[in-house]
């Protein structure tokens, strides 16, 4: 052999990308502001983050307001003239992994943060057709594609104070200047090495920016940080297991229930060091309540041990923390799964309203759980007020009011080389991350959630970095109905839902609620519906190119109109589904994941793709 | 039928390659086979970027039989593995995976190892079985899996034994960042931070033999926990669910070059349960 043509291949190959780094845009420091950069500077520096948020102009977080509702007050799109809704413009990312995030609108601009390589977008909406002004490329390891559990997603990005934060793949949190693009700092927070990633919206809150850590399965502990938002520096950081001085667990933390109370919880509550491995992870988003100045956020699943390697309640996962936002001390705690036997990670959103019931008014806190319950919890003690199942479950049979401990079915316990069958909820739980919106108009919560339950049967040989092992052979169904999804309104006060959408799928998009009492969400098909806030009914819909996995937002134009928008863009957890990997269990389980989801890879195709929509569309 | 065409296409375009570049030798010359391997850049003993395992090796040896050049699709060996390189069609053949393997076609075994107990030479534990009623006062390192539901055998054995508190979890995927992320458990029995550990043969063998501190290893027993936990696993080559052409020609490779696969296996310390290991000794 005279010549390896894989090397010249790889040669060729080596010049194209050359090429193509050439030809790409410049980013951070060759990055033009705009004309109108002083007149942008000033509207955002003149207006704190409360009043933004009020604004219904605005987006400037990914749940909208601290409360987490998700509510606009925009009215020019209602149930009258919704059915105008046109496109006004599209963006392409370019890229096929799942698009989680919600755009946030602050001023004239609109910022977007793809998944991995989580690049950030801002778009000048003042021009026709919204040109990029400026783009911003933080280069994540690449190495963090590959070790990044459950495909590669980025859930948003966070405004305060002139900047934008937001987080990569590979454990950084960045800061820009919102008006030119420019890098403030960067701060390393997570390392993708070990297992640990980065994927949640941060939160702005009082000068700190709030960020939490993913990789449960990858034996990590988990963590809520806060940054300085000035310099990136650590103000504080809560463990989610381990002694109470890492957990910031002092005479501050009264929890409501006895269970929760005691000396170090973190590491009693677990066999050996296992806590050091634990996860309780930080990956679903903040809810800030200003008034009691009180931060809250759930903690995931315990991992990687499976529960018989984990005796005890394995606190502080899979429940709900309340903490001061100056100094991360815990006020309560609440566990939602003690002692997790399905992976229901409880982190959930949590939304903070207050509602009239028990004859006055009670400050709630609303948490759709994976284990299949709707909890109404006093956010200022965190008493659970209610929890009524929203779904069809038999893996548990509510709680205990007095203990306030979930009451586990026992013949629903998943076990080694035992066959369960018909554990309900599955492992993605009820509802998964996608969050619900709240309407104050209407009272209800606007849930897009699962319906699906489980079987564990028996074994199966599988193998990773080298090494075989044996796991349950998990199958996945859809729950009673054979609907896989649900989009429901439900009544926090009476218990019960107000009306439901049968999906076909899991509804794994946010949910968006205005105040033209009309309800957007997305499907994993690619159709984005309004429905009517009242009824449920479908008042509009549209088919984007791809499953949508991404968070709605309203907002006004610098035109003085109301958009709606959204990401397109099948993926995370679906997108296993959509690709191949299942493949084998459609032969090997016909009521399995093959049954249940195999067919979603016919009905949606990747490609991520922002949404713009309005009245009459594009003018 | 799809997979000829491709493989026909695929020769073409080399040829012409070849060609339009000058660097071929003319007619008379065949044009090379790429022989395209799912691996993992930094998997030591079994693979990494520099060719230093023991796959990198095997992938070598298939190479030259077959009058090929190796080309790597580099991606780590973990969840989403096979879906992003085997089934994206990226690569052709997986030089390690076990037997009964449900996301691939898998050839012939070629090798059968299994878990063992490891631990310093200097403490003279001598451990092999799970049911030793030492390991009730030991502390006792193991590998964490982490998918849901599914963990380290030994792990399982255990804590079927009731032996939580004293186990130890080592992540499977170790620090990334290091040459050889698999040696963390293996290290801390040198180190003595856990009395023994119970780790994959291969990765066992290979780190204890680059260890300064002599290090014990002993395949543990029972093989199997009854109903299903076995901790012997066949390992063979694994291609796609329809490339039975390739898998067949696989096969002949293996039976033909067995010696050698044997003795790149034995020059990495693998701990074998089936005929070589007879035949060694």
């Amino acid at each position: 052999m005279s010549c390896s043509v894989g090397r010249v291949f790889a040669q060729s190959l080596a010049a194209l990308t050359l090429a193509i780094v050439a030809c790409s845009p410049q980013t951070t420091d060759e990055q033009t502001a705009p004309a109108s950069d002083g007149e942008l500077a000033g509207k955002l520096v003149t207006a704190d983050l409360a009043t933004l948020q009020q604004d219904d102009g605005e987006w400037v977080m990914a749940s909208k307001t601290y409360a987490g509702t998700r509510y606009s007050g925009l009215t020019d799109i209602n149930t009258q003239t919704v059915k105008q809704l046109g496109v006004a413009w599209t963006f392409s990312t370019g890229m096929t992994a799942g698009h989680e995030a919600a755009p946030l609108v602050v001023g004239d601009t609109m910022y977007l943060v793809t998944p991995w390589p989580n690049v950030v977008y801002a778009f000048d909406l003042t021009q026709p057709g919204a040109p990029v002004k400026w783009k911003y490329d933080p280069k994540p390891l690449g190495a963090s594609k590959g070790v990044a559990c459950c495909d590669v997603v980025n859930r948003g990005a966070a405004y305060d104070q002139g900047a934008i934060f937001f987080n990569t793949l590979d454990g950084r949190t960045i800061s820009l200047d919102a008006a030119t693009g420019r890098e403030r700092w960067v701060a390393q927070l997570a390392d993708i090495n070990r297992g640990e990633t980065i994927t949640m919206a941060p939160l702005g809150v009082k000068g700190k920016v709030l960020v939490g850590n993913s990789g449960g399965e990858f034996g990590v502990r988990g963590w809520l940080t806060a940054l300085d938002e000035n310099t990136g520096a650590i103000a504080w950081r809560a463990y989610s297991t381990g002694p109470d001085k890492d957990v910031l667990i002092g005479p501050e933390f009264k929890p409501f229930y006895a269970a929760d109370r005691g000396t170090d919880l973190g590491l009693s509550t677990w066999p050996g060091g296992a806590w050091k491995t634990g996860g309780g992870t930080v990956w679903g988003f903040v809810s800030y309540d200003p008034e009691l100045d009180l931060i809250y956020y759930g903690t995931s699943n315990p991992g990687p041990w499976n529960p018989d390697q984990r005796p005890g309640e394995n606190k502080w996962t899979a429940g709900i923390f309340a903490r001061s936002p100056e100094t991360g001390a815990a006020r309560w705690f609440y566990q939602t799964s003690p002692h997790d036997l399905y992976d229901h990670d409880g982190i959930n959103e949590l939304v903070l309203v207050d509602l009239q019931m028990d004859g006055g008014t009670r400050k709630v806190l609303l948490r759709p759980d994976r284990n299949g319950l709707f909890y109404v919890i006093d956010r200022t003690t965190g008493e659970v007020l209610s929890a009524a199942a929203y779904v069809h479950v038999n893996s548990n049979r509510g709680i205990d009011r007095k203990t306030g401990k979930l009451i586990p079915v026992k013949e629903k316990e998943p076990r080694q080389g035992v066959v369960v069958r018909d554990i309900c909820p599955a492992s993605p739980g009820a509802k998964d991350w996608q969050p619900m919106a709240f309407s104050p108009r209407t009272g209800l919560a606007y849930i897009p959630h699962n319906n699906l339950c489980m079987d564990f049967e028996g074994m199966e040989v599988s193998y990773i970095a080298g090494t075989p092992y044996v796991g349950a052979s998990v199958v996945f169904k859809a729950g009673p109905g054979g609907n896989r999804g649900f989009f429901t309104a439900w009544d926090p006060v009476k218990g019960q839902a107000a009306w439901q959408i049968k999906e076909n799928f899991p509804a794994w998009s946010g949910a968006l609620a205005t105040a033209g009492d009309v309800v957007f969400y997305g499907t994993l098909e690619g159709w984005f519906k309004a429905v009517n806030a009242r009824t449920g009914e479908l008042l509009w819909q549209f088919k984007t190119g791809s499953g949508i996995v991404g968070q709605p937002i309203a907002y006004r134009g610098p035109d003085g109109r109301e958009y709606i928008a959204v990401l397109s863009g099948i993926g995370g957890w679906p997108g296993a589904i959509v690709s191949a990997e299942l493949d084998t269990r459609d032969a090997t389980a016909a009521n399995g994941w093959g049954g249940a989801l195999g067919d979603l890879k016919d009905a949606s195709t990747r490609g991520g793709m922002l949404y713009v929509f309005s009245l009459g569309g594009s003018r | 039928m799809m997979r000829n065409a491709r493989a026909f296409v695929l020769l073409v375009v080399i040829a012409t390659v070849a060609a339009a570049t000058g660097c071929g030798g003319g007619a008379a010359e065949r044009p090379t086979r790429v022989l395209r391997v799912c691996a993992d850049p930094n998997n030591l003993p079994f693979s990494n970027q520099e060719g230093a395992g023991f796959e990198n090796r095997i992938a070598q040896l298939l190479a030259s039989d077959r009058h090929a050049t190796v080309q790597y699709t580099w991606f780590a060996q973990r969840r989403g593995f096979v879906r992003n390189t085997l089934r994206a069609g990226t690569c052709d053949v997986i030089i390690g995976v076990p037997s009964s393997f449900e996301l691939a076609l898998t050839t012939r075994p070629y090798y059968r190892s299994s878990y063992v107990f490891v631990s310093r030479r200097d403490r003279a534990l001598h451990l092999s079985s799970f049911d030793d009623p030492r390991l009730k006062r030991l502390r006792i390192g193991v590998q964490m899996i982490g998918d849901d539901f599914a963990n380290s055998p030994p792990a399982h054995a255990l804590t079927a034994r009731g032996l939580v508190a004293n186990v130890v979890g080592y992540s499977v995927y170790g620090d990334y960042s290091r040459p050889h992320p698999l040696s963390n458990i293996v290290d801390a029995v040198e180190r003595g931070d856990v009395d023994a550990a119970i780790v994959w043969g291969p990765e066992a063998g290979y780190f204890a033999k680059a260890s300064p501190t002599p290090l014990d290893l002993a395949p543990v027993t029972p093989q199997i926990d009854l109903p299903f936990l076995p901790f012997v696993f066949d390992i063979s080559m694994g291609v796609r669910r329809e490339d039975t052409a390739l898998r067949d020609e696989l096969d002949d490779f293996l039976v033909r070059r067995r010696r050698e696969i044997d003795a790149i296996l034995a020059s990495y310390g693998v701990p074998r349960l089936d005929a070589a290991a007879a035949e060694a000794n």
